[in-house]
């Protein structure tokens, strides 16, 4: 045990002492508490009591615990509740686990992006934990008259050995929410974790599987309508007129009309990006009708700006990887002067298209907005923001907006932009009645907020001896500048120059999944392989000989230096070994890559064999530093959902545009990976330092795309520049 | 509009709605079973598969008017408890991220292993590509159906 300070999250302990104090707190969520079955209701405590803003405990042991971040299925909803049971020391089973709504009051940061909710909740977590354990021992001392540190727990139950007393939390509960909240808490140390570390099963797991109203997307109420949006059809178009009458009396239709969402004052946030301004609405009963009528609803739109088409993007990109910008991002000695005295010179150009989010549940909300109050429901990864931009379209105070966040069919970046909840609440306003918003998967698709285009340009100089002596990269890319400067390899090379253009367009662009790490990655790593077979070296071993450099003699600050390179040299070990790399599997082409992102470190290599012109990856073997793992099991499924996602977007998948219109707008034009184009087999191995745990949901998407070109250079002799690697049509299944 | 009646999940249910309605909305809308799912609503991600007289279906594309009295089962309708082997097997290898499609891949696998309970590897890839998984849990659906193939 460590004594440690309870001041991270304190607000959340000390604001909610003053509401406890042994009081019955109800109320399930509106999605927890669709059927129980009889025996979950016999088990139910009569009473709850709440020890602070993270959980409740029942007067039966029970223990409801809130999920404080949003989630969309990188299973924080299971890991960030484990993280608070295992200070609170109680059992796994014994743990209820609630999707909390928004609550600036309790919560910090209740946002699902940059995979940080552990890395950031890690402290305020255990103490919420801690703190609840501490005040049930304190109420525990006072009760059997001993000494607070005589007092252990296990699994729930409070124990003074001398004594031979014990009680179960629930017993002592409704005495411990009157305790003052400690001013030190202890912490448990990583090896006495009894939750942490142990694979548990996702909490939602037999919801999920017996198709329980869980998403956005499930939302029934009493008087509710259908409202679904026509937005214009290509960027830099905007609404001119509408033929609403004529759709007016279609069945089950209650209004046709345009709308602004964002008035020209309105405050807007980040989140709002990609808004569109005024749109056409169809209000009705039901979603068939209401998609029935948004066909045949006649719109004029007319020109905003001028519209662009891919082949535009793709000169105007090459164009600025043409021009030096007037500043460098980054520059270590003198690359030119390298250059010249290089023995060997190396030089390539990758790029890759715009891509859609395409989470399975495409984008909608429920939205009941009165005079009084504003009520909102449904996907959202940033919560918060979203309220902000509330309050200013709204015109109404924060007190009167609630937020709820349901299970999110994916996320990915694109519900970081809750425009459409701002869509859905300023209909019901106009509607006077709760509605659900309900985007199509053409809507969803062709709606905007893409992972921009890229392009990069890379050059290294090697002398005689094989040694990387310059760096030169300059990348572009649509509404993003694509380059992390300070990133490897610099700092493991004398000569380094980084150079970034943004290219502005009107297509609108967002995070999607580890931005631009999505792409840059896997073309340094595709890149960094050409450059080791020039330099006549086995390409791990090329990548550690930097690594070497970066911790024994860096180049300018290594404080500057955004990755660790021993932890970084650490995965590409492992992996090494793990994969047999020296002696390799008989029959596969195989590549390596290794990437730092979002705080944790990733090596990876893919074994393939080429079905004609596509890859057939039979194996992905991936290390991954993240320090403590909270939930193996589930950790594992992020690695491997970000490697299939990897491979699928770099080998299958692009947005295109003519004259500014979307080229795909459903999966028979967009192609997503599907079953048998994943991996065969994916092996992950985790790094044990017991370092604090960072975040999983993006790291092992951006290396595998540049594994996956070098084992296909391998085995075609082909090196693979420009993403998607295979531009067919999807194949048309059903 | 025109009045149906359905067989669902064993049930007999009547919907009034316009002929052309894909069962999909029936469920979600008319009937309050919302664990069939929406993706893509051209028969191309699998999310909304049910079975129709055992058989895995598409219900976005599937009018209402089409289906007379065949049975439909949903995946509320798969077991009674949840203790389907699919589900089972579901749960024990931990499948679901998002969860979003898993409706629909228990819906294809539960049929594929009704037809065919040893499928082989290949088998399986090919009956499940059908189903888009954008979370990327492909590894371990084939795993969780192999699981299930043999219980
Ligand atoms: S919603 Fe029916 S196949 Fe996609
Ligand atoms: S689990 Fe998210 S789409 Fe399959």
């Amino acid at each position: 045990m460590t004594l440690v300070k309870t001041k991270i999250g304190r607000r959340a302990f000390i604001r909610n002492t003053g509401l406890a104090g042994g009081g019955l707190v109800l109320g399930f969520n509106w999605l927890a508490s669709c059927k129980m079955t009889p025996e979950q209701v016999n088990s139910m405590p009569k009473e709850w009591f709440e020890l602070n803003g993270f959980l409740k405990i029942g007067d039966n042991g029970l223990v409801t615990i809130m999920s404080p971040n949003p989630e969309i299925g990188q299973n924080v909803k299971t890991a960030m509740p484990m993280i608070v049971a295992e200070e609170l020391d109680v059992a796994w089973k014994d743990v209820i686990v609630e999707q909390a709504p928004l609550n600036t009051d309790i919560f910090t940061r209740q946002l699902a992006g940059g995979s940080q909710s552990i890395r950031q909740g890690w402290e305020g977590l255990r103490m919420a934990g801690a703190t609840a354990r501490q005040m049930l021992k304190e109420a525990a001392a006072q009760a059997w008259e001993v000494p607070v540190g005589e007092i252990t727990t296990s699994e729930g139950v409070l124990t003074h050995n001398a004594s031979g007393k014990s009680a179960g939390y629930g017993e002592i509960a409704s005495a411990a929410a009157g305790i003052e909240v400690p001013e030190e808490v202890e912490l448990k140390e990583q090896k006495e974790f009894k939750i942490i570390g142990t694979d548990r099963m996702n909490v939602d797991g037999t919801k999920i599987v017996t198709g329980k109203p869980l998403y956005g997307l499930d939302i029934q109420r009493e008087g509710m309508l259908i409202a679904m949006i026509v937005h214009p059809p290509a960027f830099g178009m905007k609404l001119k007129d509408m033929d609403a009458e004529s759709v007016k009396s279609m069945p089950g239709i209650k209004d046709v009309f345009p709308i602004v969402v964002y008035p020209e004052d309105a405050e807007k946030q980040w989140s709002d990006g990609g808004a569109i301004a005024e749109l056409a609405v169809v209000v009705g009963n039901s979603t068939w009708e209401c998609m029935q009528a948004k066909k045949a609803l006649q719109v004029q739109w007319e020109e905003d700006s001028k519209p662009e088409s891919t082949a535009y993007h793709d000169e105007a990109l090459t164009e600025l990887l043409n021009t030096a910008p007037k500043e460098a991002a980054r520059k270590d000695g003198d690359v030119e002067a390298a250059f010249k005295t290089a023995a060997k010179i190396v030089e390539s150009t990758y790029s890759a298209p715009f891509l859609a989010h395409n989470t399975m549940e495409p984008m909608n909300f429920f939205a009941h907005v009165t005079s009084e109050k504003a009520e909102l429901l449904g996907p959202i990864q940033t919560p918060e923001f979203l309220e902000m931009t509330l309050v200013s379209v709204l015109g109404m105070p924060k007190e009167q907006i609630d937020i709820h966040m349901t299970r999110m069919g994916g996320g990915f970046g694109r519900r970081l932009y809750g425009t459409f909840a701002v869509e859905a609440a300023v209909i019901s306003q106009k509607m006077g009645a709760p509605i659900k918003l309900v985007y199509t998967r053409e809507d969803d698709m062709t709606q905007g907020t893409y992972r921009p285009s890229y392009k990069v340009r890379y050059k290294a100089g090697l002398d005689e001896n094989g040694n990387l002596i310059a760096w030169h990269v300059r990348g572009a890319g649509t509404n993003d500048d694509l380059i992390f400067e300070n990133r490897f390899p610099a700092g493991a090379v004398d000569n380094y120059l980084a150079e970034k253009h943004s290219l502005q367009t009107n297509v609108t662009t967002g995070a999607w999944r580890a931005p631009r790490s999505n792409f840059i990655a896997g073309a340094e790593q595709a890149f960094m392989d050409e450059v080791a077979e020039a330099a006549g070296k086995d390409p791990i071993e090329f990548r550690l000989e930097l690594f070497d450099r970066a911790i024994s003699n860096p180049v300018g600050n290594p404080e500057q230096n955004d990755y660790d390179p021993e932890r970084y040299a650490g995965v590409l070990k492992l992996v090494k070994e793990k994969s047999n790399w020296t002696n390799g599997t008989s029959g596969k082409s195989r590549g390596v890559s290794a990437y730092y992102c979002h705080n944790s470190y990733v090596a990876q290599v893919l074994d393939l064999t080429m079905n004609g012109d596509a890859p057939n990856v039979d194996k992905v073997w991936c290390a991954v530093d993240c320090g403590i793992v909270i939930n193996p099991l589930s950790a594992k499924n992020q690695i491997e959902g970000g490697i299939v996602d990897g491979i699928g977007h770099a080998t299958y998948s692009a947005m295109s545009f003519k004259d500014g219109v979307p080229e795909q707008s459903n999966f028979d034009s967009y192609r997503l990976i599907r079953n048998m184009e994943a991996p065969k087999e994916i092996e992950t191995f985790f790094v044990d330092n017991g370092i604090d745990p960072t975040g999983l949901g993006e790291p092992s998407l951006p290396p595998i795309s540049g594994a996956l070109a070098n084992a296909m250079y391998k085995a075609t002799g082909r090196r693979f520049y420009k993403q998607p690697f295979i531009s067919d049509k999807p194949p048309l299944v059903g | 509009m025109a009045t149906f009646t359905l067989n669902i999940n064993g049930k007999t249910q009547e919907v009034d709605v316009d002929p052309s309605t894909p069962i999909l909305w029936v469920l979600r809308d008319n009937l309050k079973l919302v664990g069939t799912k929406y993706g893509c609503g051209i028969a191309q991600c699998g999310a909304c598969t049910i079975h129709l007289n055992g058989t895995a279906t598409r219900s976005c594309m599937l009018p209402i008017s089409s289906v007379g009295n065949q049975e439909i089962t949903t995946i509320e309708g798969l077991s009674e408890n949840g203790d389907h082997p699919v589900q089972k097997a579901w749960l024990e290898v931990d499948v679901p991220q998002c969860g979003y499609c898993q409706a629909g891949q228990i819906m294809t696998a539960s049929a594929l292993l009704e037809q065919n309970p040893n499928p082989t590897d290949e088998e399986i890839e090919m009956v499940m590509n059908g189903n888009i998984c954008r979370c990327g849990t492909y590894v371990r659906i084939r795993k969780a159906v192999k699981m299930a193939s043999k219980s």
